[in-house]
């Protein structure tokens, strides 16, 4: 068994520790709860038959996403080391997967941030009265409102015009849009300063963070539940459809929710718990993790719905009184006599004895049903579905603001991660010039993102965003979590890594872990990355473009990507991971060559690692 | 008494003349729509003779009010086609000649000129008393000179910039700290590193074990 003096022939550099346990857990808790769990699990639960999604997702939490954290906690705080390190401890043939997971962390740091600054930027255009997205803006002559305006809705236009000016379509590049570099430029500096002074300024930056949705969501909640139709929206979210059960595309996507909630194969999370002390508890701290995870996604989900249904009701009783006004002025009935309970009898009486006139009224038919099945998820339930529930809350301003400071945390908390999985290694690699201070290393990082980021803010940029989400933030996951677990359980050996926890957490794992690393979660993992290629292969890459001239404006257009783009999206999917067998390759041109390599790899000798003895072995 | 007769002949001619100038879509005419309890819910009066005399004498006030040298009296506006809505049609006939009318023009002009008067008049809003065919003027936007969410971004970004300003500092305040620190007492740097560094800031530098004040030890 190694001593505990291990550590400290690194030229006694001291590693960061964690000020307190609570830190630690709190950080982890804040980097696997994101926007995601507000705003895609529920658009999950709502459409994959309620109730019913739970079984799936739950299923997929206890075969895969909980051994996939053990292992990472458990290897981070073992081996001491940010996710390159880490895996080139392992076996430098497989290092190839920490570099992956850089460049993953690289790459959803860019677009990750970017969502926060839209948050930013709804939340800086809440302190107005009225809410700008509330009511269309006049246009040049004063004369009318927006036509756009007009024929989308108020909170349509404030999004694709005023906050992204989208472009109608993607060759269309646009220009920067000032205020959205004026959002990015804040989001990326507030993220600066909770990483100025490494894990010290993010412990307690997350004390605020981590904590703070759980009370918005409580409020919102409490709020949620006193509205009219909030009822109507939570059974209709939580009313199981067992038949959907047959579907396998719903067990495909409560597995892929449930990997990426719990942003594994980040590196974010082996970075965390490499600055624990060895003698940590890392099978409790990974069970508590995941299980918060799963419990905050679904207690969010109650406020979400409650707030859906009565926006739902408000559109119900808005299409209603619609038709009550043209029923009473064509026929001049007194006024308010027909109301909501009674429109019904009323607009049989009035169709029976005059149908020529009421049909010529056109009138729409209002159907709850309807408005509730308008289900959205992501940028469009945060931004255009939320807020158009808030301006029919009495004090629209507290509910907009209170929502969006939830999103900044969540974003902000799960930022902490994503950075940390680019900073660390890079810190362990060495390439840190010994001269420059931490601060300034941080502080360049942060500006190059910034400044790649850029590309988010034209006219065009939520286009990109969504390639980015779609193809760096989905497969290379899959990918670099499936080597993990082969590397863990099969190269480094289920037996080695079952000492190793023996000696951090005082006992064996028990027979569940080592079922799940050995078999189960590697083979769920593989099926659900063949599954998702195959879905992804099947689907013909479009987009939905935002285009005032197109014929059924206000629906987007779909527009097929441009071939270039379409190039780009693949090379985005496997230059991350193009990493893994290069570096493999690599490694075994140079042992093959017999030279004894002097990078840094081997001034971390691992115990169980002899060169000498390997190089005979190959002789 | 043909004067009596004559006079009678115009108390019943008069008021079917009347009738023949207002009627439903009379070409200078227009229709007025009331929606009371919508706009004032429980409090909502009733709509009665009373009222209408009312309506009456707000068109009168509203057309004189725009023509100035005209005074237009309660029996220059007629009102007909009531209905429980409430809605009715009203016409204005020139006060020197009860037969003619106001062009529709005219009175457009009048009544947008006093429209603010005529709502509050009956406690209303342009949405609940409606002139058909005379919209109402878009309120104009409230543009601040300063955009609002400029404001709260200046604020946020100074805070910020404060803080960061305020933590890089103190961070170099106490690396120069430290390195007094070291060069002043070795007794101080190596209880400094036996107690190690909680906090997380790397130290500089290489910790050499060979260069430990040995004699501690020796003190028995």
């Amino acid at each position: 068994m190694p001593e505990e003096g291990m550590e400290d022939s690194k030229g006694g550099e001291e590693r960061p520790k964690w000020n307190n346990k609570a830190e630690y857990l709190l950080t982890c808790i804040g980097f696997a709860v994101g926007v995601g769990n507000v705003w895609r699990f529920p658009y999950l639960c709502q459409i994959y038959g309620g109730g019913a999604f739970l079984i799936p997702y739950l299923i997929a939490l206890v075969f895969q996403g909980l051994p996939l954290l053990y292992l990472e906690l458990a290897i981070g705080q073992r081996l001491r080391m940010g996710s390159i390190g880490v895996w080139n401890s392992i076996s430098p043939y497989l290092g190839g997967v920490g570099v992956a997971s850089m460049l993953v962390s690289f790459c959803v740091s860019l677009f990750y941030n970017t969502i926060v600054a839209w948050v930013l930027w709804y939340l800086f255009n809440s302190f107005q009265e009225p809410l700008p997205w509330s009511q269309c803006p006049l246009n040049h002559n004063n004369t009318g409102y927006v036509e756009e305006c007009v024929e989308s809705t108020p909170v349509n236009y404030f999004w694709y015009r005023q906050t992204l000016n989208i472009t109608p379509n993607m060759e269309t590049s646009g220009s920067l849009q000032w205020w959205m570099v004026v959002s990015l430029a804040t989001a990326w500096s507030i993220v600066y300063i909770c990483f100025v002074r490494g894990i010290e300024t993010i412990g307690k930056a997350v004390y605020v963070t981590a904590t703070f949705p759980y009370l918005v969501l409580t409020i919102f909640l409490v709020r949620a539940l006193t509205l009219p139709g909030a009822y109507e929206g939570l059974i209709y979210l939580f009313t199981p459809d067992w038949e959907i059960l047959k579907n396998p595309q719903v067990w495909l996507d409560a597995a892929t929710q449930i990997f990426f909630s719990l942003s594994v194969a980040f590196g974010g999370l082996i970075s965390f718990s490499s600055y624990n002390s060895q003698k940590n508890n890392c099978e409790k701290d990974a069970v508590l993790v995941g299980v918060i995870n799963s419990a905050t996604s679904i207690y969010a989900s109650i406020p979400i719905f409650a707030i859906l249904g009565f926006k739902a009701h408000t559109n119900y009783v808005t299409c209603l009184n619609g038709n009550i006004l043209a029923l009473t002025n064509e026929f001049d009935i007194s006024d308010m006599n027909i109301t909501v309970e009674n429109y019904e009898q009323w607009f049989d009486s009035l169709n029976g004895t005059h149908p020529s006139r009421v049909s010529d009224l056109k009138l729409k038919t209002c159907d709850l049903q309807t408005f509730l099945d308008q289900s959205a998820s992501g940028t469009g339930l945060a931004f255009i579905v939320f807020t158009e529930a808030v301006i029919s809350m009495p004090g629209s301003q507290v509910w907009a603001v209170l929502f969006f400071i939830m999103l900044f945390s969540l974003g902000l908390s799960s930022m902490f991660g994503n950075l940390e999985g680019i900073l660390t290694p890079l810190h362990d690699l060495k390439l840190v010039p010994k001269w420059m201070p931490n601060e300034l290393f941080t502080a360049i990082i942060c500006l190059l993102l910034f400044l790649m980021a850029l590309i988010f803010c034209l006219g065009s940029g939520n286009y990109w965003l969504e390639i980015f989400n779609s193809y760096v933030g989905s497969v290379p996951f899959l990918i670099i979590a499936f080597f993990e677990i082969i590397a863990v359980a099969y190269i480094y050996g289920i037996g080695r890594f079952s000492d190793d926890l023996e000696f951090m957490t005082g006992h064996r794992p028990n027979i569940f872990w080592k079922v799940c690393w050995l078999v189960i979660s590697p083979l769920m993992l593989f099926v659900v990355l063949v599954a998702y290629v195959a879905v992804q292969a099947q689907t013909p890459p479009t987009y939905a473009a935002w285009n005032p001239d197109y014929v059924n404006f206000p629906n987007t257009e779909v527009l097929p990507y441009p071939d270039w783009v379409f190039a780009i999206c693949v090379l985005l999917s496997s230059v991350p991971v193009i990493s893994i067998p290069l570096v493999a390759i690599y490694r075994l041109i140079c042992c093959m060559s017999g030279r004894h390599s002097k990078d840094s790899l081997h001034n971390n000798p691992n115990p169980y690692a002899n060169e000498d003895y390997v190089v005979e072995l190959l002789l | 008494m043909l004067v009596w007769i004559l006079f009678l002949l115009c108390q019943v001619g008069a008021p079917a003349l009347a009738q023949d100038l207002c009627q439903r879509d009379a070409p200078n005419g227009y229709k007025v729509r009331i929606s009371l309890k919508t706009a004032l819910g429980e409090d909502a009066y009733e709509w009665n003779q009373s009222e209408m005399f009312f309506f009456q004498a707000t068109m009168a006030f509203a057309m004189r009010r725009h023509f100035q040298m005209e005074t237009y009296n309660v029996d220059n506006i007629i009102l007909c086609v009531q209905t429980s809505r409430v809605s009715f049609w009203f016409v204005v006939t020139s006060p020197d000649n009860t037969t003619m009318l106001i062009p529709k023009a005219d009175v457009e002009k009048a009544v947008r000129m006093s429209r603010h008067r005529i709502n509050n008049a009956f406690l209303l809003s342009d949405r609940t008393l409606e002139f058909l065919g005379i919209y109402p003027t878009l309120a104009a936007p409230v543009n601040p000179d300063t955009p609002p969410w400029l404001i709260v971004f200046g604020v946020v970004i100074g805070a910020v910039c404060a803080g960061i300003i305020a933590l890089l500092v103190s961070s170099l305040l106490q690396k120069r700290r430290k390195e007094k620190g070291m060069t002043e007492d070795g007794q101080d740097e190596e209880d400094m590193q036996v107690k190690g560094v909680e906090n997380g800031i790397n130290l500089d530098g290489t910790y050499n074990r060979g260069f430990t004040d040995d004699d501690r030890f020796t003190k028995l």
